[in-house]
């Protein structure tokens, strides 16, 4: 007999290559099924881009060609005017959460922003339709772009506290020193040094809304005509990928995958310009 | 005068912020206020046996809202089963086996990338792809081939839940304390003796609430699910029976719902999912605050 019992340490190498193996294993699925899917998107879209997908808007049934240029309009408009609303409550939030760190009523805020974030989308297009839709009698572009800038508020609020933690209390303090006021120093020290981390959680927040349909099934709802009212009924890129995608027509699915394609290019975009922000941009002391 | 201006200028600014952040508590308390005031008259007629009721049939205004209930539960239940053995592998091998250097950091953006494809572009690609597929299975089977189901749901959903699950586990996979790990390899332990026997028990609470959060996550989720489903309002026989989800039914049916009821009844299903997902979050983010804090 050996001095040692090899077969023991053998049994346990051997079961954590397997072990190590199975992660790897499962870890590449995931990466394969984000190129599978990526893949199929673009090689079902890049044959629907062409110039009548942005310039045209949709045809009346039967016929074919068209485009979705009013869906895009639309889009922008929505995810606009959401950001206008969320951005500048957004950040407020954000600087008292920065502020107020560890005080009682910062942390139930904190709580309500998390709370905020997990709330179904399409509970808050209920609630927006309540609140705005009913009242006013009819389904609106604005009324959406509300309901959008609900759902923008979480990522906005904890990339602009996040980073202005980071700022070291040594700046504030010399501003504050030099006798400017709280309001001066704000706007003209800490929002300026953490604008990297503030505008990437506004591009978060804006890559979070961009593809959303839920909350706009009950409020921007859809409209196939070209709109440049905020009061009126509007079509988004992604709704309308919605009402084409099981439909009998191949025209209609042809140009659904067309609107997949440029939303998907779209928010990848907008994920790199965040990753470049991140690095090139972060506070650092 | 100058001075006594940027003192006002200075205290609006203050209270600006605490109105803000008042607000946003506000908006949620409005939030649950509005959905249980405007279901309040479908509350009243429907009763208590709407959770039980399986007979969900407009026309004659007779609402029961279980066959949602457990179509939300069955797809979503299946979905982070599904996604749960990915997850966990993932978050493993960028929170243990490589968490610094070039090719995790690309393999971390890469699954995130999953994050910036929208809910109906999933769904469009399910219909297309899974359901197809599934379609050819229950042919096999002998089973009526229509491809929309639970189970299509719930594949598609589970790689929805992906970046997300894989980025809170890593979290707090990466948390655990590095003297606990070395003292075990100093016991000489394997790695996967590391990881099953250290890692994952000493971070079990921090584990079972990322899979938390991704089931509130999932409760909600109703562009893809409501493509993929089939949008059949009865119990399901099997999981790949098509069956209907509680966000799935208001999206289909809430605008062209007339009478006060209908509309109601969709409003207190909205009612439960935000209180349900309200209450998953709170448990959630205190456990994890707790485990990475």
């Amino acid at each position: 007999m050996t001095p040692f019992d090899t077969r023991g340490l053998k049994r346990r190498r051997f079961k954590d290559k397997i072990f190590t193996s199975i992660v790897w294993g499962l870890t590449f699925s995931c990466l394969l099924v984000v190129f599978i899917i990526l893949f199929y998107i673009f090689k079902k879209g890049i044959g629907s881009i062409n110039w009548a997908l942005f310039t045209q808007g949709p045809k009346p049934v039967g016929e074919l060609g068209g485009g979705i240029s009013n869906a895009i309009v639309g889009s922008l408009m929505v995810v606009v005017v959401a950001a206008l609303f969320a951005i500048p409550m957004g950040v407020s939030v954000g600087i008292y959460l920065a502020d107020n760190r560890g005080k009682k009523w910062a942390e139930r805020v904190a709580i309500a922003v998390d709370v905020l974030q997990g709330i179904p989308s399409i509970v808050i297009g209920i609630v927006i339709y309540i609140w705005i839709v009913k009242p006013v009698g009819s389904f609106s572009s604005l009324s959406g772009s509300v309901a959008l800038a609900i759902m923008m508020l979480p990522p906005i609020i904890k990339n602009t506290e996040e980073t202005l933690v980071l700022i070291p209390n040594t700046l504030k303090e010399a501003s504050l020193g030099l006798g400017a006021s709280y309001f001066k120093t704000t706007m003209k020290i800490l929002l300026p040094t953490g604008i990297g981390g503030i505008f990437g959680g506004c591009i978060i927040g804006i890559a979070r809304i961009t593809g959303e349909v839920a909350p706009l099934l009950f409020t921007a709802f859809g409209n196939p005509a070209m709109v440049k009212s905020i009061f009126k009924p509007v079509d988004t890129v992604p709704k309308v990928i919605f009402a084409y995608a099981s439909s009998p027509y191949d025209d209609w699915r042809r140009i659904a995958w067309g609107g997949s394609l440029i939303l998907v290019v779209f928010i990848i975009l907008l994920n790199a310009i965040i990753k470049l922000f991140e690095r090139k941009w972060k506070v650092q002391f | 005068m100058k001075n006594r201006w940027r003192i006002l200028e200075n205290k609006i600014f203050v209270r600006w912020l605490s109105i803000s952040a008042i607000l946003t508590m506000v908006l949620l308390l409005m939030f649950f206020l509005t959905l249980l005031v405007s279901s309040w008259p479908a509350i009243k007629a429907n009763g208590f046996s709407f959770l039980w009721s399986k007979n969900w049939d407009p026309v004659n205004s007779h609402f029961g809202m279980l066959p949602f209930l457990i179509g939300t539960l069955i797809t979503s239940f299946l979905a982070l089963l599904i996604s749960a053995p990915f997850s966990i592998a993932a978050a493993l091998f960028l929170g243990e086996f490589y968490p610094k250097g070039v090719i995790p950091n690309i393999f971390r953006n890469v699954i995130d990338l999953l994050a910036a494809i929208p809910s109906v572009v999933y769904g469009f690609w399910g219909l297309y792809t899974i359901a197809p597929l599934i379609s050819h299975l229950q042919q096999k089977m002998h089973l009526q081939a229509s491809g929309l189901g639970i189970f299509t749901a719930s594949i598609v959903l589970s790689i929805m839940l992906i970046p997300y699950s894989v980025s809170l586990i890593r979290q707090v996979i990466s948390m655990t304390p590095t003297p606990l790990k070395e003292a075990a390899y100093a016991l000489g332990s394997t790695r996967r003796e590391v990881i099953t026997k250290v890692i994952i028990p000493s971070n079990i609470s921090g584990i079972s609430a990322g899979f938390l959060l991704s089931l509130g996550r999932a409760l909600g989720e109703t562009m893809a699910v409501t493509i993929l489903i089939g949008n059949a309002p009865e119990l399901p026989h099997s999981i790949f029976s098509p069956s209907y989800t509680m966000a799935s039914v208001i999206a289909n049916e809430f605008t062209e719902a007339v009478d006060e009821i209908h509309t109601g009844s969709l409003i207190e299903i909205g009612l439960l999912l935000f209180v349900v997902t309200t209450i998953i979050n709170l448990i959630g983010r205190l456990i994890i605050k707790r485990a990475i804090a």
